[in-house]
């Protein structure tokens, strides 16, 4: 299949490529793009290491044809940290927590723990699991990436504007 | 990295404009692997099954930029009317489907995982290929074992002296439909037509729904429930998250007073099909709720399921997962937290 | 510095997606490999025609046996592999050709053209086939029919001990086999300059034996390989020899001054394997009315798959290491390997004493059940003295057995809730010990096991080099932080490079959990030498005694007066002047150990780990499926040099030993692996996994560096007992083999006659629990 061209909108930048219609996200990101911080374990929906967000939710790269992925908003883990260098409170939480061992599946994670943190900043233990239940670790037991995670929500809710959040009307009587 | 056949790739903006590609390879019979032309909405089963060289079709109609089938509309009188192309995500986060049609949200929101559910859609659910663990594999491993009859040769490898192909039914919305007395909207170059839900599928693992090649499933309709109809869906799965059902069971019942007024009930992941249980329902109609006829309809309904050797558990287990979820799911269908 | 909890040195790169793992290399031209894997599982090649693969165009090589017709092993005494079959296949997945094309796709093409013609031989697949069918023999080499190893090691008179018994138990457990499943999967990336010299990029947690081996087939010196080890996305034992993609890019690089890249399908990691192997065992054990222990007996089948890999070792290390936790005053021992038309087994996290840990603590359980005893406070009366010698002469030093099984009695609340649990729920204990490092190397030979330098330039910047491998289990930043405390500086002005064979020097790798007490023993050894020659200079420009003085927040000066004193980077300049460049190196070779019979290197190590697990599990009295609720677990490392990371290891060996006892089910049909995907191997997901409580235990050992042991393997052994342990207590009957499915569950209950006791409806519904005939 000869090569054509797209457009993708990834972590805020316009990217314009020649890539084969037959290649998903995945090979997109990572072959024509140079993110290789998206991985990939099985290519075939069974880890999340190649998890990415898609306008916001996260999708698997490894199942998606790129063709279908350009009108999108898509942010890999290359775009997680804020501009000059400012890394998100979660890859902070991971690193300090010791949440990446090898860090093979942490891309995914992270992604998949943003798109949490985006919409609560206070979640439950299992909001948490229900978010991070398509990513498979190796290493890890996941224990260390639920305590970044929670981590990261703690500094999050700190951090944030004084306004009523849920979490104080809920802690009146 | 494994990576997909060569195919063009088709983006369809109309319900008409698929219909007219596809029907350019008609010429395939039936729905068929090896069609020419296959139809992709969220692509979850289509892609990983191209990877494994199960599916090679020459064109791949992408259903994604069709708005007609996407949305989620409620009224009382008519009922849920649901797009082919709405994401299992939707459909468990739907307050109306949570609240009127909390079985549907469940089935939806124990399919594999958040971001599968974020891309897989209610259509492509319900047209999701039959899984064996002899066929969902890789051309490598499927070449190893010369093939089965599902794709590429003559024989069964799960029951060689069998007649058919006993590949799996795996949908969880399917079973839940089916109870809920759904019915579907199946556009076609010679017009639409709907039918009931459980006539989509039937008793072929090779070719287990009934659509011709090209047909687009556009519409879900699923009729209003009466205020005190209660449901629920039972899955078991070795895993809290990515696996398939290897037994589950969709329950629908409404009651009068104590007594069954009417129920339905359909197990899934243990035939080709979706296996609706009559005879399970006749023994609980109009019949008082007691433990003893609840395990009566369990034993039944365990004699009336003979899955294979062809997904992750074994057949005891499926079996007795049968038994103990019909059980679990009767129960549950008087349980508090069901009723709404 | 030394017991703090910082962020791994390399954590930030992880974070961010920068860490280049060996898949994410691309280099100018480079090309692309895939190979061909045998769909038999034992057969002869009468054919390998690779004409028109070779024509295909975009193909640029195809290679065979024929270009690399020479036999490697890791173990020396037992190479039995080539990097593609030479004429006989053993097993499905076993590599027969390699070609390189312009991209993979190509590649991937071209292997349908070469024409391979079988003639298929009949197989063995189990232990009992192996061992019956003699007129089937996968090698030549083999003594009689498919063993590959055969052990018999005597320790005492144990008839005397049996005799001397008041109860004799004999048990038979089988364990089986499972697979590392790191989630990145293999990947190297081979180039060659104009003047010959080859580097290869892989994903591998030895590349010192990477090295070797590689050079070694290619018929080149070892010098004109380097092997570099980028990060590496988890290895658990995986990833510890050269496969034939590494083999097959180098030479193509080699042939071609052109790079490849060679990247596995997650079903090509399922055929490399190498796992955990599959072990029968018999165990007898005697004791006395008071549980002290007279006699053992065991003795091991493993079943080894189709080549040697590591199992010269794994089967010695069935028995090497049952004697370090308890006292046994007579062992006796007999091991088997066999071959088997499957893939090799090798070494997986716990290599070799899993199986037999697993097999010791159930059948203690039995015993402490006949006797009436307290199963944790019997482990504790017979736990081994620490600094002591075990019957087979293995020299244990620290030992904080009685401490841990003290920690995960107390944590977990054993004694007031054990026998008082609900219906269908159950408490199990075991304990274990594992190596701090094998004492002898793979290959043996007087050199030091780990090497370091440590180089400080005039900045104040300060580098440290390593042959060692980190595969996520934090051994850059144990370097770091070892370097940095001895210097007194930050973990900022270290850099580390590991795991480059040019460059550094040779460690032996990430394995037999050595790299701390090794390469961190090495590290110190290279930094004080280097302080000592910081403090002289200082010394000598403060006129002050150099024994006053200490390196602290980058400056170095007097211990009691912290303003006399200069900045790191000035003490630095002044030492290179009075020295000359600043370098030094430490190694570390293991203390000579063990006894002088057959076999006695294996087991040997400079210091044990020890290890207790509680488990939690409840059993659902209709589906029989097992839910493990919670693990406690302490483990003896002697001293955390990095707390996080060591609770790390604690919590990702708890959560595979999980996976091995309740999930992970590696089986075959006909040669074939049934289910090599990530879909139906049933890794743990986030819900599955128990709650796990990591308890750390300092013992503070006198050979380690700063009082550290290991973390990274030993805390897997309890776990596997300690649940089927705790299934015992919640359902009365006992399954031993693993894993534990809900059919065995269903099976021992039925063989009991015994109902599953009637837990709570969780409907509140008054209905009696059904116990399902089968
Ligand atoms: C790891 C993993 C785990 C999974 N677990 C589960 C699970 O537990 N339960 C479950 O039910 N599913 C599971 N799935 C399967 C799949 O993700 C879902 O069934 C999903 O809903 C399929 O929808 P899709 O839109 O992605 O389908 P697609 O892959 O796009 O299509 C599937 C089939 O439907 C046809 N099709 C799609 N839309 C239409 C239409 N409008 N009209 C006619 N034909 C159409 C396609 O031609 C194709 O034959 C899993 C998949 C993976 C990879
Ligand atoms: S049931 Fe038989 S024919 Fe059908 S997919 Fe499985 S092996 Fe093939
Ligand atoms: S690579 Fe494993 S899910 Fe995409
Ligand atoms: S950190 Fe290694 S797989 Fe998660």
């Amino acid at each position: 299949m000869p090569k054509q061209l797209m457009t993708f909108q990834v972590n805020g930048e316009t990217r314009e490529v020649a890539a084969s219609p037959t290649h998903t996200l995945l090979e997109v990101l990572r072959e024509e793009l140079d993110l290789t911080g998206t991985k990939h374990g099985c290519e075939l929906g069974h880890c999340g290491a190649c998890t990415v967000l898609v306008d916001g939710e996260p999708v698997l790269s490894c199942l998606l044809l790129a063709v279908e992925a350009q009108d999108a908003a898509i942010t890999t883990v290359e775009g997680l940290a804020r501009d000059n260098n400012t890394l998100h409170p979660l890859q902070l939480a991971f690193a300090e927590r010791g949440a990446a061992q090898c860090g093979y599946c942490t891309p995914g994670f992270l992604v998949s723990g943003v798109s949490l943190l985006t919409r609560t900043t206070d979640p439950s233990r299992d909001e948490i699991k229900d978010a991070l239940s398509g990513n498979l670790c190796r290493c890890t037991g996941y224990t260390k990436i639920i305590e970044a995670v929670e981590l990261a929500a703690t500094r999050m809710r700190e951090t944030q504007q004084p306004v009523p959040s849920s979490r104080s009307r809920r802690n009146r009587p | 990295m494994m990576r997909l056949p060569k195919f063009e790739y088709r983006a369809a903006r109309t319900v008409a404009e698929a219909l007219e590609w596809m029907g350019e390879f008609s010429s395939a019979a039936d729905k068929d692997p090896q069609a020419h032309a296959m139809l992709m909405a969220g692509g979850t089963d289509v892609l990983p099954n191209m990877k494994h060289r199960v599916f090679t079709p020459q064109v791949v109609v992408g259903l994604r930029g069709v708005a007609a089938l996407r949305g989620i509309a409620y009224d009382p009188e008519h009922g849920l009317r649901l797009g082919a192309g709405v994401r299992l995500s939707e459909l468990a986060a739907s307050p109306i489907i949570r609240a009127r049609y909390p079985a549907l949200a469940r089935a939806a929101e124990v399919i594999s995982t958040p971001q599968l559910r974020q891309m897989g859609t209610l259509g492509g659910n319900l047209c999701l290929d039959t899984r064996c663990n002899y066929y969902n594999q890789s051309e490598f491993w499927r070449k190893a074992r010369d093939y089965c009859l599902k794709r590429g040769s003559e024989i069964c490898r799960v029951a060689p002296n069998g007649t058919g192909c006993y590949a799996v039914s795996s949908c969880d919305t399917a079973p839940v439909l089916i109870a809920l007395g759904a019915t579907a909207r199946i556009a076609s170059r010679a017009g639409d037509r709907i039918l009931p839900i459980a006539d989509l599928y039937h008793d072929d693992g090779i070719h287990p729904v009934r659509l011709h090649d090209g047909d687009v499933l556009t519409d879900l309709y699923v009729p209003s429930p009466p205020g005190d109809w209660r449901s629920t869906y039972e899955k078991y799965r070795v895993r809290g998250a990515f696996d398939f059902p290897i037994a589950s069971v969709a329950a629908v019942a409404r009651f009068d007073g104590a007594q069954c007024a009417d129920v339905r009930l359909v197990l899934q992941g243990v035939a080709t099909r979706p296996l609706p249980l009559p005879e399970v329902e006749a023994l609980l109609r109009g019949q008082p709720w007691t433990p003893d006829l609840l395990d009566a309809a369990a034993e039944l309904g365990y004699k009336a399921a003979h899955p294979m050797d062809n997904t992750a558990g074994t057949i005891a287990l499926r079996r007795r997962i049968v038994r103990a979820y019909i059980r679990r799911a009767l129960d549950a269908l008087i349980a508090p937290s069901v009723i709404h | 510095m030394i017991g703090t909890s910082l962020p791994k040195i390399d954590s930030y790169a992880k974070v961010t997606g920068a860490a280049k793992y060996a898949d994410d290399l691309t280099l100018p031209r480079m090309a692309h490999g895939r190979i061909l894997r045998s769909p038999h599982p034992h057969a002869r090649i009468l054919r390998l025609d690779i004409a028109r693969a070779r024509a295909h165009p975009g193909v640029l090589d195809v290679i065979t046996a024929a270009d690399l017709p020479r036999r490697y092993g890791i173990m020396p005494t037992t190479q039995d592999e080539y990097p593609f079959a030479l004429d006989t296949v053993r097993y499905v997945g076993e590599p027969v050709a390699a070609v390189v094309a312009v991209d993979e796709e190509t590649a991937e093409e071209a292997l349908d053209l070469i024409e391979v013609v079988y003639a298929p031989l009949p197989t063995v697949s189990t232990i009992e086939e192996a061992l019956a069918r003699e007129d089937i023999r996968l090698h030549d080499t083999t003594k009689r029919g498919n063993i590959m190893k055969e052990v018999h090691l005597d320790f005492g008179d144990v008839d005397e001990g049996f005799a001397q018994a008041d109860l004799v138990r004999e048990d038979t457990f089988f364990f089986e086999g499972t697979t590392h499943a790191p989630m990145e999967e293999h990947s190297c990336v081979a180039d060659c300059r104009p003047d010959g010299k080859i580097t290869l990029w892989t994903s591998t947690q030895t590349p010192h034996y990477v090295h070797r081996e590689v050079a070694k087939v290619l018929e080149i010196p070892r010098s004109r390989l380097r092997v570099i080890v980028p990060p590496v996305g988890g290895g658990f034992g995986g990833k510890c020899e050269p496969f034939a993609h590494d083999f097959a890019a180098a030479l193509f690089a080699l042939r071609h001054g052109r790079p490849v890249k060679f990247t596995l399908s997650r079903e090509e990691v399922f055929y490399c394997h190498r796992g955990r192997h599959p072990v029968k065992m018999i165990l007898k054990t005697g004791v006395k009315r008071d549980g002290a222990i007279t006699a053992v007996h065991l003795q091991t089948f493993l079943d080894g798959g189709a080549y040697a890999s590591y199992g010269l070792a794994t089967v010695y290390y069935t028995g090497a290491l049952l004697t370090v936790t308890y006292k046994i005053p007579r062992y006796k021992f007999d091991g088997m390997r066999l071959y088997t038309n499957k893939p090799a087994c090798g070494p997986k996290r716990g290599h070799g004493s899993t199986q037999p840990r697993y097999a010791f603590e159930c059948q203690l359980d039995k015993i402490a059940e006949q006797l009436g005893l307290d199963p944790a406070a019997y482990r504790k009366q017979l736990a081994i003295e620490p600094y002591s010698t075990t019957v087979n002469g293995l020299r244990v030093t620290s030992c904080g057995l009685v401490e841990c099984v003290d920690k995960v009695v107390e944590a977990s609340r054993w004694r007031e809730r054990r026998g008082r649990m609900p219906a269908g729920t159950g408490l199990g204990i075991a304990i274990s010990s594992y190596v701090t490092g094998a004492g002898k190397a793979i290959y043996w030979n007087d050199m030091p096991h780990s090497g370091v330098i440590v180089t400080i330039d005039r900045g104040g910047g300060v580098a440290v080099l390593c042959g060692s491998s980190d595969i996520g289990q934090g051994s850059d930043t144990m370097l770091a932080q070892i370097v940095a405390h001895e210097l007194g500086i930050a973990l900022l002005d270290i850099r580390v490079y590991t795991g480059d064979t040019d460059l550094t020097p040779v460690d032996l790798g990430s394995y037999s959990s050595r790299v701390t007490f090794m390469a961190g023993n090495a590290a110190r050894a290279a930094a004080t030498k280097l302080r000592a020659l910081l403090f002289e200079a200082a010394a000598a420009h403060l006129g002050v005694p150099a024994e006053r003085l200490t390196a602290a927040d980058g400056r170095i000066h007097l211990a009691d007066d912290p303003a006399t004193g200069l900045a790191f980077a000035e003490a630095a300049q002044l030492a290179e002047a009075a020295h000359g460049t600043l370098s030094a190196v430490g190694s570390y070779t293991p203390p000579k150990l063990g006894g002088e019979f057959k076999g006695a290197g294996v087991g040997i190590s400079p210091a044990y780990s020890y290890t207790a697990c509680v488990a939690q599990v409840a059993v659902d009295p209709d589906t029989y499926d097992l839910r493990v609720e919670k693990l406690w677990v302490a483990h003896d490392c002697g001293r955390a040099l990095n707390p996080t990371l060591v609770e790390g290891q604690i919590e990702g060996s708890a959560y595979m030993g999980f996976g091995e006892a309740v999930l992970e089910e590696q089986v075959f049909r006909k040669g074939l692996h049934k289910i090599p995907s990530l879909l139906e191997y049933k890794l743990p997901t986030i819900y599955d996994t128990p709650e796990i409580v990591a308890l750390t235990v300092e013992t503070h050992d006198h050979e380690g560096p700063y009082g550290a042991k290991e973390a990274g393997e030993g805390p897997l052994n309890p776990i596997i007992p300690a649940i089927a342990n705790a299934v015992y207590d919640a359902i009365r009957a006992r399954v031993d083999s693993t894993p534990i499915t809900p059919d065995k569950i269903a099976r021992a209950l039925k063989e009991r006659q015994r109902p599953l006791p009637a837990p709570a409806r969780p409907h509140g519904a008054p209905t009696p629990i059904e116990v399902m005939p089968l």
